[in-house]
């Protein structure tokens, strides 16, 4: 998001030009598909939607062999909470992610591309849908792209507002029309049989508007940003207990946690104190402000780590036992109580479990209602213990990774927190004895 | 599905122990194949229905034998023997295809851990209302949860509260709360009955089946949508609350509404029917059949019922009747109505007697609309046993017109008649007064108020025997229940006849020494022994009525393009 801050940008195509767009669309046709794709494997661009992985592999899975029309899908359902960057991109940079879409589905072979945005995204649904009306009348888009013999259309499709959409497997059903129940796999790994049984490359927006940037500077060259594994920028959408929430683009382990908080965001609220962040969107593990991260890289090299000195990237962070996830820090300081806090974590993954499988469907409103009866005054000591036997229970036994994103965080909170969940049914004990007591006396009288 | 298998074996190793297995087939249908009592619990997976994988009870612990990356070789361990890379989370044994060398472990602490979990899962919004339920006694859930289950409840909230007595459609109710959300009942409606009418609404814990708006669930397959639930969330209606399923005997029986003959259940007690259900034959009906053939029980029960032999309208016994209808056979000018409605053995009687009194047979087929699934467009169950037994050669037409001429002109002076009521079938009324008639039959019509003899016959629950089907299967069916006190088979008392017009002693033989005669005396038959029917049927040899033009069309499993080559029944898995 190079050019977003500058005074009058706007995100009309005429704007996007005159900064040099569409230019590395000229140079990607003048490449051939298969060296993207290895320019893309080569810049070691991982997925920002979530997971990680890297999208020159998960191009290189495509089945391309079963003759059947290929298609790519843009994962704009941006729904995990805390996550705000493909909204922004869209919002004020549409035509860097359709640049980037067309070099991807040139790349990729796909003569059909969808963006499937979440519905409460109406503005960048008006926005996309313009974009694209403007691409095509100068032939980025349409049929034989810039007098080259390929043709490539996108279609914008809005969902109806709901979490698990932005499962790549619930997404295709949702695109198809169906309820967005995940698809189990195997068999139905998208590479081999995604959208209407065919061969589809799922990636998030972020991840496509970095292939327009592989194509523009090579993969080697956009490799050099960041670290080796951990290449390119991220955008770190940064909310909660900070002065200055917002999103901000940084190479990948350019900065370093405290860096992101206290120099970036302004530091905390004046008086208060960091109690704990997490780090990659609501499923993501917390992180403790007084904890010590040590362990090994996976380039071997040792560390030894306090909150504010993980660097912000993909291994760091994993190492340190959370993930970079969606990018989404949820920054939480003294006055944030614990309990409270997952309450509403539950909640939202409660509301949102498609029903499709049991441990899900049945598992997570459970620890909804007990984290909801904790906040209640019902605590019991013995829950925090359930909570997490719960969570054990779910996660890895699903059909997608809402199983995991809903365990991560009670599993996380339980672990690190768990003499405030022990306190706070200690406490309500207490004032429940009082409180009877209380009326004993009452009667008495 | 077990749809990908194929006939070559492959070892896999289940629980350290090496099984073959056809190559494809999944983990449930595999552990149930290596045998020993294993059986992998499950129950969204049905193997008549696509995979769903979404109950996640059938969770397993699965490996490969490991390879280096690098160079592709084996990966051995200090004993020489090939590593196994087991996953480090369980899989679904549903979705999970054997291949050459996997392992399976069913019983590791991973997948008890695991189905414990689903187990607590699936019972803490369950209403666990058992001593009231329909399903109890042959409830999944119930069984799992005692084999799987913790055996308490850590569950202190408040349960969901859903719908308790939806009407889908006009046979089936539904209980939401008891409903675990396995799918079989979409995948049902939509992959075999082919009606797009159910699913679910809302998310989460509170999704809820229920058929589409504008629709409901009344096509004629909506029972087994009853039968395939995995627990008493579909109950069927009429059987709700009727019967606790412990207290019924189970009889095997063939569905007497097409030429398909599904095999069916019979569930009964002292003398009542409760239930028909389907019984698994992969080589005619897979595990379904169809709403209207369930009740067909239901007209044993009718006013109309013949409870007495009687001669000239006179009450008699048996033998007497017997008697007096060998009598009147041998007479002149004879003729026999057979039906095919009647047993092979009541053909083979209705052969033999045709044959000794010279009688020209008559015969109609019975033809309704097919649906291409299991109701066939012939609507009797044993055209094909009167073809083998030799009383027609040809397909027979739905009148009776050349024998109302026969009377007329005075060809036929007596007829014995089995079952069929001759006035609907293009022979006037008054026609019959010109003959003398023998009649056999369940229910009083137009015949036996007027025939000289009068026996009466057991339904198809009351006696045994077999029919042959439309793919030239020969199959059998038990008695149930006893018929009206008194009466004896129709075939007790063919064979009295037979005997009297031969002048023998009537043998009365049992189905053993019948067959034995059968298999003898008609060629179609030959080598077959009743007990040798075992519970799935016999494949016959169509070739010699392979030019017949049979009206049936295509449906579940018959083809008649390629029905030549499919006489054998298709290796699959059982």
């Amino acid at each position: 998001m190079k050019h977003v801050d500058e005074p009058g940008y706007s995100n009309d195509i005429d704007c996007y030009i005159r900064n040099g767009g569409y230019e590395d669309l000229k140079k990607a046709f003048a490449m051939k598909p298969e060296d993207i794709c290895a320019e893309v494997m080569e810049s070691g661009v991982r997925g920002r939607g979530g997971a990680g992985f890297p999208a020159g592999m998960k191009w290189k899975f495509l089945d391309r062999k079963s003759g059947k029309p290929i298609y790519l899908v843009c994962n704009a359902d941006e729904s995990e909470p805390g996550t705000f960057k493909d909204r922004q991109i869209i919002h004020q940079d549409p035509h860097q992610l359709i640049e980037g879409m067309i070099c991807s589905a040139y790349a990729v072979g796909a003569k059909l591309a969808f963006i499937y945005i979440r519905g409460e995204f109406f503005e960048g649904y008006r926005i996309l849908e313009r974009a694209i009306e403007e691409a095509r009348a100068k032939n980025f888009l349409g049929d034989n792209i810039l007098g080259s013999d390929y043709s490539c259309d996108i279609i914008v499709h809005r969902g109806a507002g709901a979490y698990i959409c932005g499962e790549e497997t619930g997404l295709i059903e949702s695109l198809e029309g169906n309820r967005a129940n995940p698809r189990i796999k195997p068999p139905y790994f998208p590479a081999a049989l995604g959208l209407y049984q065919c061969p589809t490359i799922v990636n998030n927006v972020e991840t496509l508007c970095d292939v327009k940037h592989v194509v523009s500077m090579g993969g080697a060259e956009f490799a050099k940003i960041g670290t080796p594994g951990n290449t390119g920028t991220r955008t770190w959408c940064v909310s909660g207990h900070v002065m200055k929430p917002g999103f901000y683009e940084f190479a990948c382990a350019d900065l370093t946690l405290g860096e992101l908080i206290y120099d970036v965001c302004g530091g905390l609220r004046p008086g208060r104190s960091l109690k704990a962040v997490i780090p990659g969107g609501s499923s993501a593990k917390v992180l403790r402000a007084d904890e010590r991260f040590t362990g090994k890289l996976k380039n071997g090299t040792a560390f030894d780590w306090g909150i504010g000195d993980i660097p912000m990237d993909f291994d760091s962070l994993m190492a340190c036992g959370s993930m970079s996830g969606s990018g989404g820090v949820i920054v939480m300081d003294d006055s944030t109580d614990i309990v409270e806090a997952l309450a509403n974590i539950n909640y939202f993954y409660a509301h949102e479990s498609c029903g499709q499988c049991t441990p899900c469907r049945e598992g997570v409103p459970w620890m909804r209602k007990i984290t909801a009866r904790m906040v209640a005054g019902e605590a019991r000591e013995e829950d925090a213990d359930l909570l997490n036997s719960i969570a054990d229970q779910i996660a890895g036994r699903t059909i997608c990774a809402f199983g995991e994103a809903a365990s991560w965080p009670v599993q996380s909170f339980i672990a690190k927190f768990k003499d405030e969940f022990v306190e706070k049914a200690r406490e309500q004990a207490a004032r429940r004895k009082e409180g009877k007591d209380a009326a004993k006396e009452t009667v008495l009288i | 599905m077990s749809e990908n298998a194929t006939p070559d074996p492959i070892t896999i190793n289940i629980d350290g122990r090496d099984v073959e297995v056809p190559k494809g087939i999944n983990v449930i249908e595999a552990v149930k194949l290596a045998g020993k009592g294993k059986e992998v619990p499950h129950y969204c997976y049905h193997p008549k229905l696509s995979v769903a994988g979404n109950c996640r009870m059938c969770l397993v612990e699965m490996g490969m034998p490991m390879r280096d990356r690098a160079t592709g070789d084996p990966v051995l361990d200090e004993s020489g023997q090939q590593k196994i890379g087991w996953m480090p989370k369980p899989t679904i044994g549903c979705a999970t295809n054997a291949s050459p060398g996997m392992h399976i472990k069913t019983a590791s602490p991973m997948v008890v851990e695991a189905r414990n979990g689903v187990t607590e899962f699936l019972l803490i919004n369950h209403p666990l209302d058992c001593p009231i339920c329909d399903q109890a006694g042959e409830c999944r859930l119930q069984e799992f949860s005692a084999e799987h289950g913790r055996g308490y409840s850590r569950f202190i909230e408040e349960k969901n509260v859903k719908p308790k007595r939806t009407v889908l459609g006009p046979r089936v109710t539904l209980d939401d709360e008891r409903c675990i959300l396995c799918s079989r009942c979409v995948r049902f409606s939509n992959e075999v009955a082919g009606e797009d009418v159910l699913g679910f609404v809302d998310r989460g814990t509170y999704s809820t089946l229920t058929c589409y708006p504008g629709k409901d669930l009344s096509h004629n397959y909506s029972l087994n949508t009853v039968d395939i639930c995995p627990v008493g969330a579909l109950t069927s209606t009429d059987f709700r609350f009727k019967m606790r399923v412990w207290f019924l005997k189970r009889t095997n029986s063939i569905c007497t509404e097409s030429s398909v003959g599904a095999n069916t259940t019979v569930w009964s007690r002292e003398g009542k029917i409760y239930r028909v259900t389907p019984r698994r034959n992969d080589a005619v009906n897979d595990t379904w059949m169809t709403d209207s053939g369930r009740s067909l029980f239901k007209s044993i029960e009718g006013d109309d019922r013949l409870t007495h032999y009687t001669v000239d309208g006179v009450q008699k016994t048996p033998d007497e009747a017997a008697a007096a209808a060998a009598a009147l056979l041998q007479g002149e000018a004879v003729a026999l109505v057979t039906s095919p409605d009647s047993s092979v053995e009541e053909q083979f009687y209705h052969r033999r007697i045709a044959a000794q009194t010279g009688a020209q047979v008559y015969m109609v087929s019975r033809v309704g609309e097919g649906d291409g699934i299991l109701l066939s467009e012939d609507r009797s169950p044993n055209l094909r046993g009167a073809l083998l037994n030799g009383l027609t050669d040809e397909i027979p037409g739905q009148e009776l017109n050349s024998l109302a001429a026969a009377i007329e002109s005075g060809a036929v002076k007596r007829l014995l008649v089995a079952g069929e009521d001759l006035t609907q079938l293009g022979v006037a009324s008054d026609l019959l007064k010109k003959v003398e008639i023998v009649y056999f039959g369940m229910q009083a019509n137009a015949v036996s108020q007027v025939a000289q003899v009068v026996c009466p016959s057991l339904s198809v629950f009351e006696k045994e025997g077999s029919f042959v089907n439309l793919t030239f299967r020969l199959q059998k069916f038990a008695a149930a229940v006893p018929g009206p006190r008194g009466i004896l088979t129709d075939v007790a008392i063919l064979d009295r006849i037979a005997s009297a017009l031969a002048e023998e002693k009537a043998q009365a033989p049992l189905m053993d020494a019948l067959w034995v005669q059968i298999s003898t005396e008609v060629k179609a038959f030959a080598g077959i022994t009743w007990r040798g029917i075992g519970s799935q049927g016999v494949a016959l040899d169509a070739e010699s009525l392979s030019e017949l033009n049979f009206i049936e069309t295509k449906n579940l499993k018959y083809d008649p393009a390629t029905f030549g080559q499919a006489q054998v029944a298709p290796a699959g898995v059982i």
